[in-house]
């Protein structure tokens, strides 16, 4: 009787998730009267601004993991290494954008670096493109730090350390050839999430009026009726094969089994 | 000069002063022992040599250059830690090869040097190994390979043998002396393991609460121990308390009689330490024969350690385990042969 109730629990907690994905991969593949076809995704894949938008967020996304791994791996090694007492400060700090909405720090940016401030960022593309790089970073902020820092608490940081020092090693090769090797499914897994957050955002691409995906993603949405379901689904799409990346990279780790 | 000199080396972590006036010379080649139990400062002098910790004060010479201001990447020594410390990510060869390779050695000659040292740990066919495939006695040898294949000034090793069994702990710590002696290298071990300690020096350094209680060869620390730390520290030791009868020719009594050390003590009463060997069961030709009752049996194996109640003061003696003979059992009355030169003066 309990054995039948864990199973009608656990179906009922998946049709509650599966169902909706149904219905949308379904009505995505309705857009020809009485048959199923993949006319939307067609006319989705045809539009330059499709492209356009999915290779900015694309591009912008690796920048964000290339900047964000190489400002969050010195930091949190740095933290755990030489300032153990400053690791609540430095949590409280990343988890932030948690509880700041996207909106509010985007409009922070616009008031700080507009064209009459200091700093005229948002004068200029590059400069646009960078506050919103930026943006980006902080969002990916909590997912990233937590995920290096669980890497790090993995591996013994401070014998490690001393170990390449005794062998004559600096800061960099440390970190370089020992450290950053040894949290890389840590890395990844920061990465990927920051990857999803990036495909999908709206409001940080949307104010700062940069062609991303997330702004083309609305208007679609907006504006027609099958192509947005084709979108969203091409969207989860990516987003599962960034997890199943993920699970590939960690089952392969040679060296993953490593008593810590 | 000695090849490392360290004088007056304090440190202090906050109020608490760790290491206090420490003084250290070592020849070239040398194999010094630091022992001492937890917490006495040990791992601190020789994390100060490594460049791990900055001392409070004081100098630390190699070869006649003071090294104190130097990274720990600068000083060219070879450090072995208790926790192995292999990088998980690198093979074996990848291990031994990382500080020639830092260093900008070629390819050839890093591969020459990896083979030598797999050698010369008698591993040579380990090194694709992944250091999770390999036991902890196999990982503590890459380990000190990898600190010797960059050919360092000196080695140091923090209780390396302490998260090994006992089995590997004793064959390994062999290997270590002998790979030691063939390179010739300036060796200082830490350790709070005595039979480690007394069986692989050529002196060793008694540490306790910050402070080096006498430095000298194994045997020097074991027969003539210089302050009570040390006689009870290193071996076990019988005190003995005793009445000085003539301080001149150290005439003393002794669980009720009378023995002659021949040589001054103090006035008063003193505390003479003993080694449980230099204890007979029965006289045996020794010079002072005491009585005493039969408070512990232990066997031990091949040896049983007995204690007996001296009317006061509880001495305890080994016997082998003879076949055939029977020990002494509880309450049994028996007479025990010391010498007087084997009895410590023990001076606080």
């Amino acid at each position: 009787m309990r054995k039948a109730a864990s199973w009608a629990i656990l179906l009922l907690g998946m049709a509650y998730f599966i169902l909706p994905l149904i219905g949308m991969v379904e009505f995505s593949l309705s857009m020809k009267r009485g048959e199923y076809s993949f006319e939307a995704y067609r006319v989705v894949l045809a539009d330059p601004r499709f492209r356009e938008t999915f290779m900015y967020s694309v591009v912008m996304a690796l920048l964000t993991i290339a900047f964000g791994v190489f400002l969050v791996v010195p930091t949190a090694f740095w933290v755990r290494l030489k300032m153990p007492w400053i690791r609540p400060y430095i949590e409280f700090v990343t988890l932030l954008p948690l509880v700041i909405p996207a909106i509010v720090i985007v409009f922070g940016y616009i008031r700080l670096y507009n064209t009459s401030s200091w700093l005229p960022l948002t004068g200029s593309l590059t400069g646009t493109n960078a506050l919103l790089l930026f943006g980006y970073m902080t969002l990916s902020l909590p997912y990233m730090y937590r995920a290096i820092d669980t890497g790090l608490r993995t591996i013994d940081v401070a014998t490690l350390t001393e170990a390449a020092q005794s062998l004559g090693a600096g800061w960099v090769t440390i970190l370089a050839k020992v450290i950053l090797p040894n949290v890389l499914v840590a890395v990844l897994s920061g990465a990927f999430v920051t990857f999803a957050i990036v495909m999908g955002e709206f409001t940080l691409a949307a104010l700062l009026n940069r062609p991303a995906f997330g702004p083309y993603l609305q208007l679609m949405g907006a504006n027609r009726a099958y192509e947005p379901f084709a979108l969203s689904t091409i969207a989860f799409v990516i987003t599962w094969a960034c997890m199943g990346l993920l699970n590939l990279v960690t089952r392969f780790s040679k060296f993953d089994k490593a008593p810590r | 000069m000695s090849f490392l000199n360290i004088s007056h080396l304090e440190k202090s972590f906050g109020p608490t002063r760790v290491v206090k006036d420490f003084n250290l010379s070592v020849e070239k080649g040398e194999f010094i022992s630091l022992l001492g139990p937890s917490g006495c400062g040990k791992t601190t002098v020789l994390r100060m040599v490594a460049g791990f910790e900055e001392p409070s004060s004081g100098a630390i010479l190699i070869s006649g250059k003071d090294v104190v201001k130097l990274r720990p990447n600068q000083r060219n020594i070879g450090m072995v830690f208790q926790s192995y410390a292999l990088f998980p990510n690198l093979t074996v060869a990848q291990n031994v090869g990382f500080g020639l390779k830092v260093k900008g050695a070629g390819s050839a000659e890093i591969r020459t040097r990896v083979g030598e040292m797999l050698e010369l740990i008698g591993l040579p066919d380990l090194g694709g190994r992944y250091p999770f495939q390999l036991s902890g006695g196999q990982q503590q040898r890459v380990a000190l390979a990898r600190a010797l294949a960059p050919k360092p000034h000196m080695l140091l090793l923090d209780e390396p043998l302490s998260a090994l069994d006992a089995k590997v702990r004793v064959s390994l710590r062999n290997e270590i002396r002998s790979i030691q002696k063939e390179l010739g290298i300036t060796t200082i071990f830490v350790t709070h393991d005595q039979e480690e300690a007394l069986s692989m020096s050529d002196r060793i350094v008694v540490m306790h609460a910050g402070i080096a209680e006498q430095v000298g060869t194994p045997s020097d620390i074991y027969s003539r121990p210089a302050t009570r730390f040390v006689a009870g520290f290193v071996g076990t030791l019988n005190t003995i308390e005793a009445e000085v009868l003539d301080s001149a020719i150290g005439r003393l009594r002794l669980a009720g009689v009378e023995t002659i050390l021949n040589r001054p003590v103090p006035d008063g009463t003193v505390t003479l330490g003993l080694r449980p060997e230099a204890v007979s069961l029965g006289q045996n030709g020794h010079d002072t024969a005491v009585t005493g009752t039969i408070t512990e049996v232990d066997f031990l194996g091949s040896v049983i350690r007995l204690r007996a109640d001296l009317g006061g003061q509880t001495i305890a003696f080994d016997t082998f385990n003879t076949p055939g003979t029977a020990p002494p059992t509880l309450g049994e009355k028996v007479v025990l042969g010391l010498r007087s030169a084997d009895l410590l003066v023990i001076e606080d």
